[in-house]
């Protein structure tokens, strides 16, 4: 029997986890892997509230998120490569395109 | 859309109301002839003078008209015809011109002594490079002129009022090459701006006490007319009551176009301009101006009794501190001028004391015989090529037309029976004898004076040896005289053409002949002019009066040190003020208040943008940031 | 037993998700977040959602990882030089307020006592999870589905230098 605390506690764990990787990494691909850290954390708490209260709206939510982080890694992958083939770099750093 | 509107009143209800176009014509003719020489004609003199001519005697045609039409309607008559100008909820301005025995008498002075200095400006201007440019200005000033006559409003009076200004500025410095010339039209327009600022006080205070809840505001003159009974109830007639305040503002724009003490220094200057242009504006037409647009609103006037008393001492005080001034002057405009602001003092007295028909008849009988002087001072200019007097001397000889002419206007300036200066200055005289002692020893002291200088001007100038052996004067051309002669007809009989009759309607006082005024007020005029002619008969070389008091003479050639007082405030008060206003202005409202504003409004930017550093990270930081302290403020600070 | 396994699994996903943001070589933090993948698939089998483990496994280490390592290679990137780059507020500020969120969620965490309800209701068969998403969730499905193709529209235009 697992307890929901436990399972929370290393969804946030993750998520954190992720978060920290979103923020520190340079590097555009590095970033968005963190992303799915951070999506895989929220979808443990979703599995373990669906398990928690017998219910399985939980798990169909999880299943959306999964085909959302599939879109987005998709369309970011692709913008690396533009960035790659216009900026030459992936550096997060560099990219100042949204400051005039 | 032009509203022809008839007053209904009971003497004019069986007539027919004069077509508008008339009144019209009269306004706009003169319009038309500035446009036309303007952009068209310039090339041409004769198209130019024909043109504006042409406008002048077609609105004096159609001012007598009027004039008939009002004897046959009887006294009380009055036309309106306006035109809606702006029209906005709470304020109706209309365009409009008033025809009554008033403005018809005023508008027959103006387009007659207009027509005849027009036809002498021919002759007078004729060399002038600048010929048609001359002829535009003089319509322009007369269209000005006679919209301040015919304005049925205030605000189309003042529009007029302020267009007279610009073309008087126009026409003293008509030859701005001449730095007095420019100078002195400034000077006019600067001094005509500050009484003009009253005036317009004058009339917005007027108007704001005008309307009640039954009745918008208006500026409508005779509207005004007939609420000023209610508008007394309301208000009052002491000297602290809306109605006076208001009423000596409005004065305050007559004291500036009327050039009364303190406003009268640009008068004197104003002779800069050529001498036809002094004849019609600074003596005949536009200074008059002042003193018949009192008349105009006299229905204000005559019932603010503290007001009209104020208004009397300084036309008195003008009156004989403008005289003093013209006992020693050189100058023979400048002589005029003088004598021109010491007449206008003796009408504004007169209106003062309550004479709105003494006044208006002096104001009639004065442009007749001071155009005829001015007019007969230019054709002496025109021969000596100067305007000291003592440059000149013994012109009976050379110019014995002008001689003659000058002699009528002199004397019926001077009062002298039976011209016409005698009946309405011994009108004035007359009023003031009944109401106020001392106005009325000032106004039959300035009779003297007045006859003094005059008698002084006639010695030196036409009588006796000529002094400058250099000029040689000549008799002026018809063109030039003829005009002259028909005013010298109106100076002579303008006392016997009914001129008093005209206004008898009209609020103010009635005053009957006084044998006991006439006689003295003859004797001071005859004791002036023999005085004169006793002191300068004898063909002296320079003034003996001016020999004789030294001091007195320096103290009025200097004009009382008035221009050197304003001199000193301008250059000490206004000067410093200004400074002090352009420190203040720079360093706490520029510096402090505009740049101060820009400073803390671009500190903060820049201060926010270093949150705007433009990199995806550092605002997933503010984010992460604000969820992690949002949160814990609702968990740990809200119960 | 169950409780060994999952501390087990939740180690292993910590120490992926670990691997993944202080790799520097982006081809090891892609294979760490493989190794991630897998622990919390387990940890859903653990769980009783049997299809989502599944799709875990599928679409998660099985495309968008792939795709990650495809695109990786393609772009052939230099391994990132993170621990000697100086210390910036950034870094400072990221890990200060992701800790203190940390901690927020942990304190948060301990507050869920629910008893597990335990029984078959919850059991993410196929079947069950299947029965749900084309009934009550056709719609969000559709929806789904329509997003994926704008995100492959997406992609291709966005890589695609002339179409």
């Amino acid at each position: 029997m697992i307890s929901l605390t436990h399972l929370l506690a290393l969804s946030g764990i993750l998520f954190v986890i992720g978060l920290i990787g979103t923020i520190t990494r340079r590097n555009i691909i590095m970033i968005l892997l963190s992303l799915e850290i951070i999506l895989n954390g929220v979808n443990i708490a979703f599995v373990a509230f669906s398990y928690a209260l017998g219910n399985l709206t939980g798990q169909i939510i999880v299943f959306f998120v999964m085909i959302v982080a599939a879109v987005e890694v998709t369309v970011g992958l692709a913008i690396a490569v533009v960035l790659v083939q216009q900026m030459g770099q992936t550096n997060a750093d560099e990219l100042k395109l949204l400051k005039w | 859309m032009v509203e022809h509107q008839e007053i209904a009143r009971a003497a004019a209800a069986h007539t027919v109301a004069p077509a508008g176009w008339l009144a019209w014509t009269i306004l706009f003719l003169p319009l038309a002839a500035f446009l036309a020489i303007t952009f068209l004609t310039r090339k041409s003199k004769l198209l130019s003078t024909s043109l504006a001519i042409g406008s002048m005697a077609i609105g004096l045609a159609a001012t007598g008209t009027l004039l008939l039409h009002l004897l046959r309607a009887g006294e009380h008559a009055a036309y309106q015809y306006t035109v809606n100008w702006i029209t906005l909820p709470g304020l109706a301005v209309e365009f409009g011109l008033l025809i009554n025995p008033l403005s018809v008498l005023m508008s027959l002075v103006v387009t007659g002594v207009g027509l005849m200095i027009f036809l002498y400006s021919i002759g007078y201007m004729a060399d002038d490079a600048a010929y048609s440019r001359y002829f535009a200005y003089l319509s322009l000033f007369a269209f000005s002129m006679l919209g301040i006559v015919l304005a049925n409003n205030f605000v189309t009076l003042f529009m007029s009022w302020e267009l007279v200004g610009a073309s008087s500025y126009l026409l003293i410095g008509f030859w701005y090459d001449k730095p007095a010339a420019a100078d002195a039209g400034k000077k006019a327009f600067l001094v005509n701006r500050i009484a003009d600022f009253g005036f317009l006080a004058g009339i917005l205070m007027l108007w704001s006490i005008a309307g009640n809840q039954l009745d918008p505001k208006t500026l409508n003159l005779i509207e005004l007319e007939q609420r000023m009974p209610g508008l007394i109830a309301q208000w009052g007639v002491n000297l602290f009551s809306p109605l006076s305040i208001a009423a000596l503002l409005i004065f305050c724009g007559a004291v500036g176009k009327s050039a009364q003490f303190p406003l009268h220094v640009w008068l004197p200057d104003a002779m800069q301009g050529p001498t036809p242009v002094s004849a019609l504006m600074h003596a005949a037409t536009m200074v008059a101006a002042g003193v018949y647009m009192i008349c105009r609103v006299f229905f204000l006037f005559g019932e603010v009794p503290g007001a009209l008393e104020i208004i009397a001492v300084i036309g008195g005080f003008t009156s004989i501190f403008a005289a003093s001034m013209a006992l020693v002057e050189n100058d023979i405009k400048r002589i005029l001028a003088y004598s021109t602001l010491s007449q206008l003092g003796t009408m504004v007295m007169a209106l003062g004391l309550g004479g709105y028909t003494a006044g208006m008849y002096h104001l009639s009988t004065h442009a007749f015989f001071k155009a005829l002087l001015f007019l007969g001072a230019g054709c002496v200019i025109h021969a000596m090529h100067s305007n000291n007097i003592w440059h000149m001397g013994g012109l009976k000889k050379a110019m014995p037309v002008t001689t003659a002419l000058f002699f009528i206007g002199s004397l019926a300036l001077a009062g002298i029976w039976p011209l016409s200066g005698f009946w309405s200055k011994d009108e004035i005289l007359a009023l003031a004898f009944g109401k106020c002692k001392i106005l009325w020893t000032v106004g039959t002291v300035t009779a003297g004076m007045t006859a003094y200088y005059m008698g002084r001007v006639l010695c030196v100038v036409f009588l006796g040896e000529q002094r400058d052996h250099h000029a040689h004067p000549h008799e002026v051309p018809p063109v030039m005289y003829m005009p002259l002669i028909v005013l010298a007809i109106f100076s002579v009989v303008g006392g016997f053409i009914g001129i008093p009759s005209l206004l008898h309607h009209a609020k103010g006082v009635h005053v009957e002949f006084n044998k006991l005024v006439a006689l003295i007020s003859s004797a001071a005029a005859a004791g002036g002019l023999l005085l004169a002619f006793k002191v300068y008969g004898k063909q002296p070389q320079e003034d003996p009066f001016a020999v004789r008091f030294k001091g007195l003479t320096r103290l009025l050639t200097s004009k009382y040190y008035i221009d050197d007082i304003y001199g000193w405030l301008n250059t000490n008060i206004q000067q410093r003020t200004a400074l002090v206003s352009a420190w203040v202005e720079r360093n706490v409202i520029m510096s402090f208040l505009v740049n101060g504003t820009a400073k803390i409004t671009g500190l903060s930017g820049s201060l926010l943008t270093k949150f705007q550093t433009g990199k995806v990270q550092a605002y997933a930081l503010s984010l992460v940031a604000g969820i992690g302290i949002l949160i814990y403020v609702g968990w740990r600070c809200i119960p | 037993m169950t409780q060994n396994i999952f501390y087990l699994l939740a180690a292993l996903s910590i120490a992926g998700a670990l691997g993944v943001i202080l790799a520097r070589n982006p081809v090891y933090a892609v294979l760490s977040l493989v190794a991630t993948m897998f622990a919390i698939s387990g940890i859903f089998l653990l769980l009783h959602a049997y299809f989502v483990a599944a799709i875990q496994i599928l679409v998660y280490a099985g495309a968008v990882l792939v795709l990650f390592l495809f695109v990786v290679m393609l772009l052939d990137m230099a391994p990132e030089t993170m621990f000697r780059m100086k210390i910036n507020t950034l870094k400072i500020g990221g890990a200060l307020f992701s800790l203190f969120l940390l901690w927020e969620i942990l304190t948060a965490a301990g507050f869920f006592t629910i008893p597990s309800a335990n029984d078959n209701s919850s059991q993410g068969t196929t079947a069950a999870v299947g029965k749900l998403l084309f009934t009550r969730y056709a719609l969000p499905f559709e929806l789904a589905s329509i997003l994926l193709l704008v995100g492959i529209i997406g992609a291709i235009v966005l890589a695609k230098k002339k179409l």
